[in-house]
């Protein structure tokens, strides 16, 4: 079921959001005619290929799927007359906790992101598009199918789009089930129809990404937001924003947890988080203060209700030692016991881990049995400081920046809340230390080994 | 239990075969379609996925067991997948699925002995806002749980209501609770 429209808040600027309670929004013939759809995706096709990336780098547009980068300036890294087919993926695998704006966009504006890809393709000379999208999201997947279903009958996908005589196909692809496969680099693994196992960088997808062929993976907001700025220039998008190449344009926020009108909000990118929890979204719940959030996701550093005073941008946040993220901003108020929180959160990426690096695999898992164990009341101090140690000891030694995902919020949890962990902590005479549980044939092993260093 | 494609599987395993460039892409587009077809991938299923794709059975199963999605063991005809990730923890996931586990008599990760529910707890199911959510049988979302909605949804889908591939029919059939 798509979630509940309401109308938009008068902050909001509605731009990627922009016909979305429009009844029947995900037809062509809504999107078209109603919403003037499809005309960025015409001019694209007229366009000389580095117009249309001068014009995307111009409007300062970042990757919405969480690290910022360029997206012209991406696009542009794509090497000219390598003889291969260069593929163009959208990352749909939305898995971030906290985040849902891309389902959104899915389930609501499909031909927007259609319209958004025919662009960008014409932008690296791509006739093959993929978009990877998470399976749990079955809606948008029936929509997005129909959605191509209806371009195609137009002419607009397929062979000759618009009449140009260029070609694009575009296609679909499930993924199963795994937050890993959000990273790029394992999402263009799992389209190839393996596990979903990060790549070591070099080579970047631009040279050498999917069926070993140069590559885009951008994100469906990212993508979404091409149309607009072919349509009204570079400027126009600056403008929406705050008028900066580093922080142009609306970003789309995904606001839950302990607030009272959770939802995803349209706003320039750069609103102050204060306006945006109490302005937008009508203050804590009654009664309660707000005590913490997460500003960018799950993997984001946590901000303390003191610090909400913060621009919500890239720059702004990245200077408060936390990140934007995916822009899901996830609010605890004062029931939360923080350390139940961050039990939670590292379990999240334990399990999540694709097990290829041993520091993350490892890494993870102990960082949440130590939490455990002193959300358990089985802990002691020094279960606090193996957790910090654990988190080091994986972050920026990795493949792939999920050991850092796990590391960030939990390290700033216990910095800025240490004193609700020590309040859990047990002395070490009255609880059994931490062992690494084992069993079968290592159990043997090690029992094995016991026996013959005692005797 | 021998394992061949039905005809709409078989035509679905054809198109999808025209739109990669390697024939290793079409693995988990269709493992989903079998799967969405007998409920679970069976060895025999994969097996056959793996002849028709040229792959060892032992390719085919590395990789169905490596995503959360695919169930390697038969589970109920109700699936309940009750979302326990954070802002979902925050509004209360964890009632639902207790809630659950009483009415169904049966643990998490567990089939009921009929053979009709099995509750999963899955990760963030990218709808936060409405939060605590479940889904059930991959496909029919219910949003801003609570214990009594719960207590309903269970109650239809135990007289065969509700469950059905599709929003719109579930509401025709007065499966909304
Ligand atoms: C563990 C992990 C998970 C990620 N998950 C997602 C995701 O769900 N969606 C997404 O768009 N990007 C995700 N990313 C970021 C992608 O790797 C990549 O940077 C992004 O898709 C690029 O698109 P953009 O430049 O348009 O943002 C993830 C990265 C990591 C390390
Ligand atoms: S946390 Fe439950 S849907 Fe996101």
């Amino acid at each position: 079921m798509a979630q509940k429209l309401r109308p938009a808040h008068p902050l909001e600027t509605r731009v990627l959001l922009q016909g979305f309670d429009e009844p029947s929004s995900w037809t062509i013939d809504v999107y078209e005619k109603k919403l003037g759809g499809y005309a960025g995706a015409r001019k694209a096709v007229a366009m000389a290929p580095d117009a249309i990336i001068t014009e995307v780098k111009n409007s300062g547009l970042r990757g919405l799927g969480g690290a910022g980068f360029p997206a012209g300036m991406k696009w542009s890294f794509i090497p000219k007359n390598s003889g291969k087919p260069v593929y163009l993926v959208c990352n749909a695998d939305e898995g971030e906790p906290g985040t849902f704006k891309d389902r959104q966009i899915m389930e609501h504006m499909p031909h927007r992101l259609v319209d958004g890809m025919i662009s960008a393709a014409s932008a690296i000379g791509s006739e093959t598009g993929y978009i990877y999208v998470r399976c749990e999201l079955r809606l948008a997947i029936e929509r997005l199918e129909k959605a191509i279903e209806e371009a195609y009958a137009k002419g607009y996908l397929g062979k000759n789009i618009f009449g140009s005589g260029r070609n694009f196909d575009l296609t679909v692809h499930p993924g199963a089930g795994s937050y890993i496969c959000g990273e790029e680099t394992a999402l263009i693994e799992s389209l190839e129809g393996d596990r979903g196992q990060p790549r070591l960088k070099p080579p970047f997808p631009a040279v050498s990404g999917a069926f070993g062929c140069p590559t885009v993976v951008n994100n469906v907001a990212t993508l979404a937001n091409v149309p607009g700025i072919l349509l009204n220039g570079a400027e126009w998008f600056l403008k929406l924003g705050q008028n900066t190449p580093r922080s142009a344009g609306t970003f789309v926020y995904s606001v839950s947890g302990d607030v009272k009108n959770p939802g995803f909000y349209e706003l320039p990118l750069g609103t102050n988080l204060n306006v945006l929890l109490n302005e937008v979204c009508g203050g804590p719940l009654p009664g309660r203060k707000f005590k913490a959030c997460y500003p960018g996701g799950s993997s984001s550093p946590l901000l303390t209700a003191d610090e909400f005073d913060v621009k919500m941008d890239f720059d702004s946040l990245a200077a408060k030692g936390t990140m934007l993220g995916s822009g899901a901003v996830i609010v605890l108020d004062d029931r939360r016991s923080i350390p139940e929180v961050c039990m939670r959160t590292a379990r999240f990426y334990a399990h999540e881990s694709c097990g290829q690096c041993v520091p993350c695999r490892e890494g993870t898992k102990w960082t949440y049995l130590m939490i455990k164990r002193l959300v358990k009341g089985e802990g002691t101090q020094a279960d606090i400081d193996k957790a910090l140690q654990a988190c080091a000891n994986m972050a920026g030694k990795t493949i792939c920046v999920l050991s850092d995902a796990c590391a960030m919020p939990v390290t700033s949890m216990i910095k800025k809340f240490r004193a609700e962990f020590e309040a859990l902590a047990r002395p070490a005479s009255e609880v059994t230390p931490a062992v690494p549980k084992v069993s079968g044939q290592l159990a043997e092993l090690m029992a094995a080994v016991r026996e013959r260093q005692t005797r | 239990m021998a394992y061949e494609f039905s005809p709409e599987t078989e035509k679905k395993f054809q198109w999808l075969l025209t739109r990669y460039p390697k024939k290793d892409a079409v693995l988990i587009p269709i493992l989903h379609k079998v799967q969405s077809e007998i409920g679970w991938l069976s060895p025999e299923s994969m097996e056959y996925v793996a002849g028709r794709l040229g792959l060892s059975p032992a390719r085919v199963r590395e990789v169905a067991s490596f995503y959360t999605f695919f169930r390697l063991d038969r589970k109920g005809k109700y699936v309940l997948q009750v979302c326990q990730t954070m802002s979902c923890y925050l509004r209360g996931s964890d009632e639902i699925v207790a809630k659950l586990q009483q009415l169904l008599g049966i643990q998490a990760g567990e089939t009921s002995a009929d053979g009709l529910f099995s509750i999963e707890k899955v990760e963030c199911l990218a709808s936060c806002s409405t939060a605590p959510v479940m889904q059930v049988n991959d496909w029919d979302f219910h949003e801003e749980l609570d214990l009594e909605r719960v207590e309903k949804i269970v109650a239809l889908l135990k007289q065969g209501r509700g469950g059905h591939a599709c929003y719109e029919k579930r509401v025709a059939d007065g499966g909304v609770a």
